[in-house]
Parts: C-alpha cells; structure tokens; sequence
C-alpha cells in the first residue's frame, strides 16, 4: 500500500512522455530521411594531414588495436643554407586506419607531437565490405576537409604550444 | 445466431462462418494492440517514433514482421521431445481460441452462448498453462525448463485471485451466462437512476482491479514477465521456438491480451450493450437489430481501453522478484478477492 503513489507516478512518467513525444515530437530523428548533425567535438572519424606527419610512428605504438599501419622512407631533401649537407627527411609511403579494429579512443590524436592527426565528427562511412573500412593516406587526407576549426579557447585559459 | 438462422443456413456454412469470425475476432485485436499499443504507443512513451518506414506510419510493419517469421527456418533442438515440442505453441494457442468462443458482441452475435460461460472461460483460460509448460519441458533447454516452471507456478497463483474475483460479479448478476451478465448490467440502475445502466466497475472495482492485475499475470506481462526474464533466463520457455512456432506464441500472448480485455468488458464494463433505459429496451428481444453491428465496434473500443492499461502497465513498471510475485498472489489478492466475495454475498442478500 505505501508504494502505491510510486506506482501511480511511475504511469504518469509514461503518459508524460507519450503525450510530449506526440506533441513535440521524439527526441530521435529518422536518420537516413534527415541527417543528425553530431556535435562540434564528437568522434566521428581521424584525418590525416599528410604534410605535418613525420612518420615518429608514435600514434602506431600508441594504438591499444594497433590498428594503424605506417611505412616510411628517407629522402635527402636540399640543405637549408648553401654549402650546408643535404637534409634527411622521412617520406611517409603508407598510412592507413583499419577503422574496423579502431575503438575511438583517441589516443593518437592525443600523442602526435606534430598536430598531423585530427578528430572529424563525420560518421558516414559505412562499407557493405569489412576490408573497405581500412582507410589510406589519400582517403584519410580527404577527411581533413570536414575537420572544423578549433573552437576558440575560454578567456584566460593557458595557451599551450608553439607561440 | 437468430439472424443466421432466420436465412436457415446448413450446420457446414454456420460452422465456416463461426470459425472465420473467431479467427477475426482473435486475429484483429491481436494485430491492432501490437500495432497501436506495442509498436507505437510504447515508442512514444520512450521518445521514439517506433516503425515508420513499412507503409504510412509503419502500419504495415505487422506484416513485414509475420512475412519474415514465416520465412525463417522451423528449427528444433536436437534432444526436444519433437512432437510435444511442435504441438506445444499450437495449444497455447488454441486456448485464446477457445477462449473467444464466449464472448458476446451483440444480442444475437456470439459465437456460442450457455449457461456456464464464466466457468466455460476461466476453465479455458488456464489450458495455455499447459501450452507453456510442455514447451519448457520438451526445449530440452535449462532456462526452458526454468522458464515453464516459473511460468506454471506464476499461472496457477493467479488463475486463483482471477477465478474469485469474477466470483463477485457472477453474485451480483446471479448468472454465469456472459449475456445475462451484461444485459444485468445495462438494464440495471443506480439508486434508481438508469442513465448509464449498473456497470459492474462500479460495485465491483475491487473485484475489477484484482481482475486485471490477474490478467496481467496470466499474459506474463511485464511486471510478473518471470517466466520470460530475458536477462537471465534467455526468453523462458520460448528460448528455442523460431520461425512460424514463435509467431504463434507471439499472436497467443497478444490476443489472449485482447480475449481477456474482451471479458473484463463484459464482465465489468456492460459488453457490447449500451444503457437499455436510453431506448426504452427492456428485453433481450426488445433490442434493436442495428445493435449486432454496434455492440461489436462497442466492445472493440472497450477492449482497447483495457488493453491499452495492461500495456501502459506493462511499458511503465519493472518485474517482480519470484518470491514477490507469489507472495503477492497469495498474501495479498487472494484473501483481498475472499474478503471482496463476502462484503458482495452480504450486501446482495441485505438489498
């Protein structure tokens, strides 16, 4: 008996929402008739940008599903100043993300010391293949047309990074 | 059946007509409060849509869902006791079948009408028992096993609080006749008033209560779903079913869900009639014909009503614990439904 006001309260939850859901609509969308538009920082997909990658293979050994792949080779580029040795770079020849092992973790984004790894909140990439999920350097690259900008940073926090 | 027989139709034709308005009579309710109860009002009440992409508003969901039972592939365990195994889901079954057969819809449109039809139903409505029983045993499965068990403890304790609980209508109306308990009710008045007849819910709304909690036990819905806790015992004695086997299991629980709104209706809420007083009827040979047409829509809107608290119900709480559940039956609904018995004998005896 003394739970019955519970009880009753627990019918008027359900009604409540029935009826907002019919006046106001779900909180959920019909996806692929309407597309959700995922939030600023959500962890939709990595993209790769080529140029910043110094193949360190940080984000490699980093990875708990070692689900990148990186090959890599040195170049001798031109000296800096004349007379000077040529310079050795690394050239990056293969990176790829089994996106079918990767947990979304983020860890690598986290560790690249060279800022060449960023969050997309894009998630439609879906493959009818599980192979095709294992995204290369080139399709990585194109994801970083849909990495948005860095929200600015609140007002007094501590700048890190090269000045 | 005056109407029927007034065409004089051979007994084949009758007995064709009869099996198919049982088969609507079981097959409709069970297909709209899946729809409407099942699919979309438990959506809504947790801020979805539920189905929209089968026909407008998902409506043809239903048949997309039965199209792919029917495809699947009618497996059975190895060590299943096969054909106490396939016969099993056909008598669960064949008890809302059965069931149906009292119901009345109308002053001359029932399927059949005697004398015991409450004893005729409640005595029908425990042979599903023995459906889900034989299905848990012969799965040759544990949870199966568990689940029919649970199931059959949980049947009997509430097979019991249901039968008293009617026991008090059936005193108040004097007959166990489904026809003359609604006509009671709709001839019957309040203190001398008669504008909406003497719905039993009203005299009787402990009884009703008690009634539709049992009911909802007998469903083995939500919050007395021990037998089928899918958390730990799989799907309780429908584990191994598939395909077409499973389907069926699935339309007996929702139109047994129907069938018993169906006599909560007639037995608490006036059936098919509607106030005698309003048309000057006093007979069941006064009623008007265009009441065996109405009374059936009446009671559909009246089963809705009612199904539709068993699955608000059913969507709103969380299950009982076993022990719960049987003490529940036993401590409190079955001497609450005595106690309801004795206050109607007496009051029925003093008036």
């Amino acid at each position: 008996m003394p739970k019955v006001p519970g009880l009753i309260k627990g019918l008027g939850v359900t009604l409540s929402t029935m009826l907002r859901t019919a006046k106001e609509g779900s909180h959920t969308i019909q996806y692929p008739h309407v597309k959700e538009a995922p939030p600023i920082r959500a962890r939709g997909v990595i993209a790769l940008h080529e140029g910043n990658c110094t193949s360190c293979m940080l984000c490699a050994r980093s990875c708990p599903d070692w689900c990148i792949f990186i090959e890599g080779h040195k170049e001798l580029a031109p000296p800096r100043r004349a007379g000077g040795a040529p310079r050795k770079v690394n050239k990056l020849d293969r990176f790829d993300i089994d996106y079918a092992l990767c947990m979304y973790c983020g860890i690598c984004v986290e560790v690249c010391p060279f800022d060449a790894l960023f969050w997309s909140p894009e998630y439609e990439y879906s493959e009818p293949k599980i192979a095709d999920l294992l995204h290369d350097k080139r399709k990585l690259g194109e994801w970083m047309e849909t990495v948005p900008e860095a929200p600015e940073l609140d007002a007094g926090a501590d700048k890190k990074g090269k000045k | 059946m005056s109407v029927l027989l007034a065409v004089d139709m051979p007994y084949w034709l009758q007995t064709i007509l009869r099996v198919l308005g049982g088969t609507v009579a079981v097959l409709l309710p069970a297909g709209t409060i899946v729809y409407v109860f099942l699919f979309k009002m438990m959506s809504f009440m947790q801020s979805r849509l539920g189905p929209m992409e089968a026909g407008p508003y998902g409506s043809l969901q239903l048949f997309a869902e039965v199209g792919k039972w029917l495809q699947k592939e009618d497996l059975y365990p190895d060590r299943a006791d096969k054909f106490i195994f396939k016969i099993a889901p056909i008598v669960v079954l064949t008890s809302t079948f059965l069931l149906v057969a009292v119901v009345p819809f109308g002053p001359d449109a029932w399927f059949t009408n005697f004398e015991a039809g409450v004893f005729y139903a409640l005595a029908v409505s425990s042979v599903s028992v023995l459906g889900i029983l034989i299905a848990g045993w012969a799965s040759a499965n544990k949870y199966s096993l568990l689940g029919g068990l649970r199931a059959a403890g949980q049947l009997i304790a509430y097979e019991l609080p249901m039968v008293l609980a009617v026991i008090g209508v059936v005193i108040q109306a004097g007959s166990m006749n489904f026809q003359e308990i609604v006509m009671a009710q709709n001839a019957g008045e309040i203190f001398g008033w008669n504008g909406i007849g003497n719905p039993y819910i009203l005299t009787q709304m402990v009884g009703f209560i008690i009634f539709m909690i049992a009911v909802q036990a007998e469903l083995t819905q939500t919050p007395f779903d021990m037998p089928i806790a899918e958390s730990e015992l799989v799907s309780g004695y429908m584990t191994e079913y598939s395909g077409f086997r499973f389907l069926m299991f699935f339309i007996g629980e929702f139109a047994t869900a129907g069938v018993f709104s169906l006599i909560a209706a007639a037995l608490f809420l006036g059936g098919w009639g509607i106030p005698f007083a309003w048309f000057g009827w006093d007979s069941m040979d006064s009623i008007d014909n265009w009441m065996n047409i109405v009374g059936p829509l009446i009671m559909f809107t009246k089963m809705m009503v009612l199904s539709g608290i068993i699955m608000w119900v059913r969507f709103s709480y969380p299950r009982f614990r076993e022990d719960q559940l049987q003490k529940f039956a036993w401590k409190v609904l079955i001497p609450v439904s005595l106690l309801n018995i004795m206050a109607t004998a007496i009051l029925k005896v003093a008036f």
